[in-house]
Formats: structure tokens, sequence, C-alpha cells
């Protein structure tokens, strides 16, 4: 919030970083992300960055939209609908040019091994951008010990998350953590 | 413009759906989504409206977990392709973006409004707790599937040998993506296909 946010420079990285997201979703570039737009250029405090991603999951449809709340909080209207575009445009060109591509590419040795390699990779990132929400959450013992207990149900039971994501407000307002 | 090729013709009778109706089904299928779409989106399309068989979603799926993106657009994206062409999967894609957008800018406003309330802070403070938890399940469930695999064991402590720096480098250390994943990528992709079993 101290200096003049560029939206472009912000979209710029956006888009570079969806291409990376493989295998399980945009969440996976919080990290960079908030490395990039709170401790950065302290465009917003951290607490309202995990703040949008609360709220966006709360929220049906998909979690990309944490991204959408970001950039509404760094750039207004403008900010929102431009961050949103990097973040789906640049993989959406390359799903259109697949669906080209599709017959003769698909199954051949290289691309099995890519997505070989993609899994790995990609669980790793998740489990590190989990760590970058709990630290940020941070409260001590009590809400390590909430996020535990909620990946534990949802790894056991079919749980609807919304019902968890309520039970969390709740907790929050008793001031459990 | 129209790719009608449908050779499985045990999905739905006819080949081409309009770009309104697209739009309206992934409108309905996103705004249900509450805590993922994805299971939402296999109720609307497979079960629901027949657009595509198991198998055609699993497949679908599988290419768009591959790809890089938000899964639950490339998979509207190639359902709007296979029954109405470039229009169909933009028309798709816009379906399930436009209102949930809409409706997580407005939370954000009343966030922007009563975010500095005491009870609405405490709230947030709980739902953050379980987003981590959250993700962190999605990591695991990625995890076990990917060692359920039947692979040699070379090829399961390469996997481990992604997992962990790609971990210890983002979430300890606090590297940037695109280098641990360009590097992790490359050293991966060409581990992997060395090691490939002949079929």
């Amino acid at each position: 919030m101290n200096h003049e946010p560029d939206v472009f420079e912000l979209c710029g990285r956006l888009a570079v970083l969806s291409l990376m997201a493989v295998g399980g979703g945009v969440i996976m570039v919080a990290p960079d992300l908030q490395d990039y737009v709170v401790s950065g250029k302290h465009w917003m405090l951290n607490a309202q960055f995990t703040a949008a991603y609360a709220i966006a999951q709360a929220a049906p449809g998909p979690n990309l939209l944490f991204v959408s709340l970001v950039g509404w909080l760094v750039g207004g209207w403008f900010g929102a609908i431009a961050t949103t575009l990097s973040i789906i445009l640049p993989s959406t060109l390359l799903t259109f040019s697949l669906i080209k591509l599709r017959a003769r590419q698909s199954g051949n040795a290289l691309s099995k091994a890519l997505q070989h390699a993609f899994a790995p990779i990609s669980a790793g990132a998740m489990a590190a951008t989990a760590l970058m929400f709990a630290r940020a959450s941070d409260t001590g013992w009590h809400s390590g010990l909430l996020s535990l207990l909620c990946a534990l149900i949802v790894l056991k039971t079919r749980l609807n998350p919304v019902l968890l994501i309520a039970a969390g407000a709740f907790a929050g307002i008793v001031h459990l953590v | 413009m129209h790719h009608t090729t449908t050779t499985t013709g045990t999905s739905v009778s006819c080949s081409e759906i309009g770009a309104c109706t697209l739009f309206w089904a992934f409108s309905r299928i996103a705004l249900s989504g509450f805590g993922g779409v994805l299971p939402f989106a296999y109720r609307g399309l497979v079960e629901k409206r027949a657009w595509l068989t198991p198998t055609e979603f699993a497949e679908f799926l599988g290419i768009s977990q591959m790809l890089p993106g938000p899964t639950i657009c490339n998979v509207a994206l190639m359902v709007g392709h296979k029954y109405g062409g470039p229009r169909g999967a933009l028309a798709a894609l816009a379906g399930l973006i436009v209102f949930p957008f809409l409706l997580v800018i407005a939370l954000g406003v009343l966030y922007q409004r009563y975010g500095s309330l005491p009870a609405m802070r405490d709230a947030l403070r709980g739902m953050e707790a379980i987003s981590a938890g959250l993700i962190f399940a999605t990591a695991v469930n990625m995890a076990i599937a990917m060692y359920r695999k039947k692979e040699s064991m070379r090829r399961q402590i390469l996997k481990t040998g992604l997992l962990l720096p790609a971990f210890i480098g983002l979430g300890l250390f606090g590297w940037r993506l695109i280098w641990v994943f360009g590097v992790l990528a490359v050293v991966g992709t060409s581990l992997f296909y060395c090691t490939r079993e002949q079929e």
C-alpha cells in the first residue's frame, strides 16, 4: 500500500506463475504471490492476503478466484479483471493448442515422463502452500492443531469442506483459536 | 468452425450444444461448487446431463491435470470444445467464472467494510486455519495417489527426490516457484524418460 501498485507488473508475474500450476490448481502459486504483493511490494498486509484466500474458499466456484480478490485489493475492478484474465489466459491458450494436437501427441514417452515428473513436484509445492497458510494464521498451537484436525477429517471422511470452513469461523469467534 | 467429431455416441444424442446452454450449465455447476467444483462437475456433466461418459470425464480430467492452470477451467474448455467448438469452449469457461467472480468480489467489498470488526477478524482467523488444513489434505491426497501407482523402486525414490526438494525449497527456504519448478521439472522429466519401462 506504500507504493503505487502496478497492476500490469502483477499480471505479467501471474501469467508466468499460472503456467507452473500443474496438477493441483492455482493455490500452488500462493507463496510466490504472497512474497510478491505482501513482503516485496507492500501492496497489502499479510492478513488481507490470507483473508482473501479464506473468503474465496468459503464462496462457491473455482479456487482461482482468490487471485481475483487479491487483484481487487491491489487495483480495484481493473485489478480484479486483469489478474483473473492473466491467470486463465495462458493455460487456456495452451489447452486450445493441445486440443488441436491431441490426436497425435497423447501417449508418447516424453509426455508420460512429464506427467510423472509433475506429480511429485506439485505435491511438494502444495505442501509448501499449506505451510505458508499455516504460518500466516499461526496463533500458537491451537491453530496448528485445528489445521491438522481439519486435514485429518478431509482425508478420512467425505465431509463437504464448506462445513469445515463454517466450523473454523465458529472456532475463531468463540476464541478457540 | 464447429468440430463435431462425435465418435463416442454413448454420451449425448445431439452432437452440438449452443453456447448459451453451455454457459448456463457451467454457471450452475460453478455456483453449486462449494468447497471445490470438480465433484459437482461430475454430477452435472456425467450424471445429470450425460454430456460425458464416466470414462470421458476421467480422460478429460487426466489431461486437464497434466496441463498447467486451473484443472476445472481446462475441463470446461474441453467439454465446451467438444460440443460447440472454440465458441462453446469460451462460453463454458465464462460460465464457470463470471458469477462466482462477482460473488467473490462482493464478499471482498464486505470484507473491506467490516473486516476490521473483532468478530469478523476472529472468524477469518479460524477459516484460515481450516484453509491451511484443506490444502495440506490435498497435498497428502496427491502424494498418496502418486505413490500408489505400481512402479519400480527406483522410480518411487525418484518421486521422493522431487517431492522433498520442492517442499523444502518452496516451503522452508522460500525460493521462487519459477526456479524450483524449472530445475525440478527438467531434471525429473529427463530421469523419468531415461528410466521408463518398456510396455
